[in-house]
């Protein structure tokens, strides 16, 4: 079944969702990846300025390929959300609601997203061009010296991806791996090691 | 036979070298596009199958609104064989080459991601240089270059194992299953996996890497090592991690091994992951 949500996403639809529920996503991200995520902390630790106001938004790990001319951004999909777990915990404190990228995310992120009832989803690792065609504007808000990683502002129209991790602790990786671990295929016509 | 060199002109060099960065980009390779369809027929996981559909719908918007295939347009990885009748003309065989990958990544509207001094500035080099150039001498007078565009996320997910000789081949197996599942979604499965058994720390690594180049599925000629391939393979896929770790029976499209004979007290094995963007093209001047 495909879910439609709007981001920001409200609270209500939060708590409907549940992980493997495919979803498409409108409205407004932010991206922001490592070196975007640092500058946010220490923002946040010296109580200046930040780039967007983090309550209730959505923030997507991704870092484009330059928009050829156009076009209004280039090859735009998740990158690895594991490097940003370190950071993952202060931002749902500061009232961030989803997160979307690739991979699966660490114990205390995923305790994090239980206890600030918010969403992990994850989107088509490599699908960067199929991605690119749900973005509808793109318009770099802070950080430009950061290049392909400066926070960007995103309107997205049905942008695909997956609850990974609900706000009832459960985790897609996890249940998947284990759905389908000793799984056979066709090619499977040489004995078993 | 004569005794004269071939001349290639090191512009040359460059202009295939820049036009290699985008093709491989932008254009996923017939073989491992077959693959992907061949694995959309088996995946037992609807998730997954829904995941393969669009990373194979992905490789159709690429190639015709000319976007790479992936915003991690990797590191440029280059591949020289030289002939040994070749003499290079009009400049540096190197600085030809990554002239040719500067041109190439802003050319294409590719992302640059190299960075400077990996351990504390970090700052990028803004044109996807320097490359990453393997250069060997091979017999005869032509120039064979290839372009493999390597991305951080399966690359970073590497391992290099200096096993003892009586853990064989059960040690080369459970390196591997440990090495994917460990990666789960991170390294972008479905997976070519790239083996090097063999030869020296260094030597095995680059033979990893160079599997990757195989055409997808295309057995070793060597029937021991092909049949150790296969193993492989059923094991990874009996992992359940299936494509993008969502779960499924799909974890790796293929296991491309390369043996070479190794000191009397080691067994070295190199696991070097693809994600299924295995993207790379080649020319021969």
């Amino acid at each position: 079944m495909t879910i439609y949500i709007t981001s920001p996403i409200s609270a209500r639809v939060i708590r409907e969702l549940t992980v493997g529920d495919s979803v498409l996503i409108s409205g407004i991200i932010y991206t922001a990846r490592d070196a975007a995520h640092q500058r946010i902390i220490q923002a946040l630790e010296n109580k200046e300025e930040l780039p967007f106001e983090l309550k209730g938004q959505t923030i997507y790990y991704m870092g484009p390929s330059p928009a050829p001319p156009g076009k209004v951004i280039g090859a735009a999909g998740p990158t690895t959300s594991r490097r940003m777990d370190a950071y993952t915990p202060r931002l749902l404190a500061a009232g961030v609601k989803a997160f979307i990228g690739k991979g699966g995310r660490s114990d205390e992120v995923r305790k994090a997203l239980r206890k600030y009832k918010a969403v992990y989803l994850a989107a088509a690792g490599g699908a960067g061009a199929l991605l690119a065609s749900a973005i509808k504007e793109a318009e770099v808000i802070a950080y430009d010296d950061l290049g392909p990683e400066a926070v960007m502002r995103l309107v997205v129209d049905n942008f695909p991806a997956v609850v990974a991790n609900d706000i009832y602790g459960k985790d897609l990786f996890e249940l998947g791996k284990k759905e389908y671990k000793g799984s056979k295929q066709d090619l499977e016509d040489y004995p078993p090691p | 036979m004569g005794w004269g060199l071939k001349e290639i002109k090191a512009s040359a060099i460059t202009q295939a070298v820049a036009k290699l960065c985008q093709e491989a980009n932008f254009t996923l390779g017939e073989d491992v596009l077959s693959a992907l369809k061949q694995a959309l027929q088996t995946e037992q996981s609807p998730l997954g199958r829904e995941f393969l559909n669009q990373i194979i719908e992905n490789t159709r918007i690429a190639k015709a609104e000319k976007l790479p295939l992936c915003q991690d347009c990797g590191t440029a990885v280059v591949f020289l064989e030289i002939g040994q009748d070749v003499h290079i003309t009009g400049g540096d065989l190197e600085v030809a080459v990554e002239e040719g990958v500067r041109r190439g990544y802003y050319q294409g509207h590719l992302r640059k991601g190299i960075v400077s001094q990996p351990f504390s500035e970090r700052v990028n080099t803004r044109d996807n240089t320097p490359a990453v150039i393997h250069a060997e001498i091979v017999p005869g007078d032509r120039l064979k270059i290839t372009v493999l565009p390597k991305g951080g996320g399966a690359e970073n997910v590497s391992r290099l194992a200096m096993l003892l000789p009586n853990e064989g081949k059960q040690g080369i197996i459970e390196l591997v299953t440990k090495t994917v599942e460990e990666a789960g979604g991170d390294s972008c499965p479905p997976l070519i996996i790239g083996l090097g058994i063999g030869g020296t720390a260094e030597k095995v690594m680059l033979m990893a890497k160079k599997a990757l180049l195989r055409k997808v599925g295309e057995p070793n000629p060597d029937p021991e090592v092909a049949r150790l391939e296969k193993e492989v393979l059923i094991r990874v896929n009996r992992l359940g991690v299936g494509p993008m770790g969502f779960g499924g029976s799909t974890t790796a499209l293929a296991v491309h091994a390369e043996v070479s004979p190794t000191h009397i007290t080691s067994l070295p094995v190199a696991v070097n992951l693809q994600c299924h963007s295995a993207r790379h093209k080649e020319v021969t001047l």
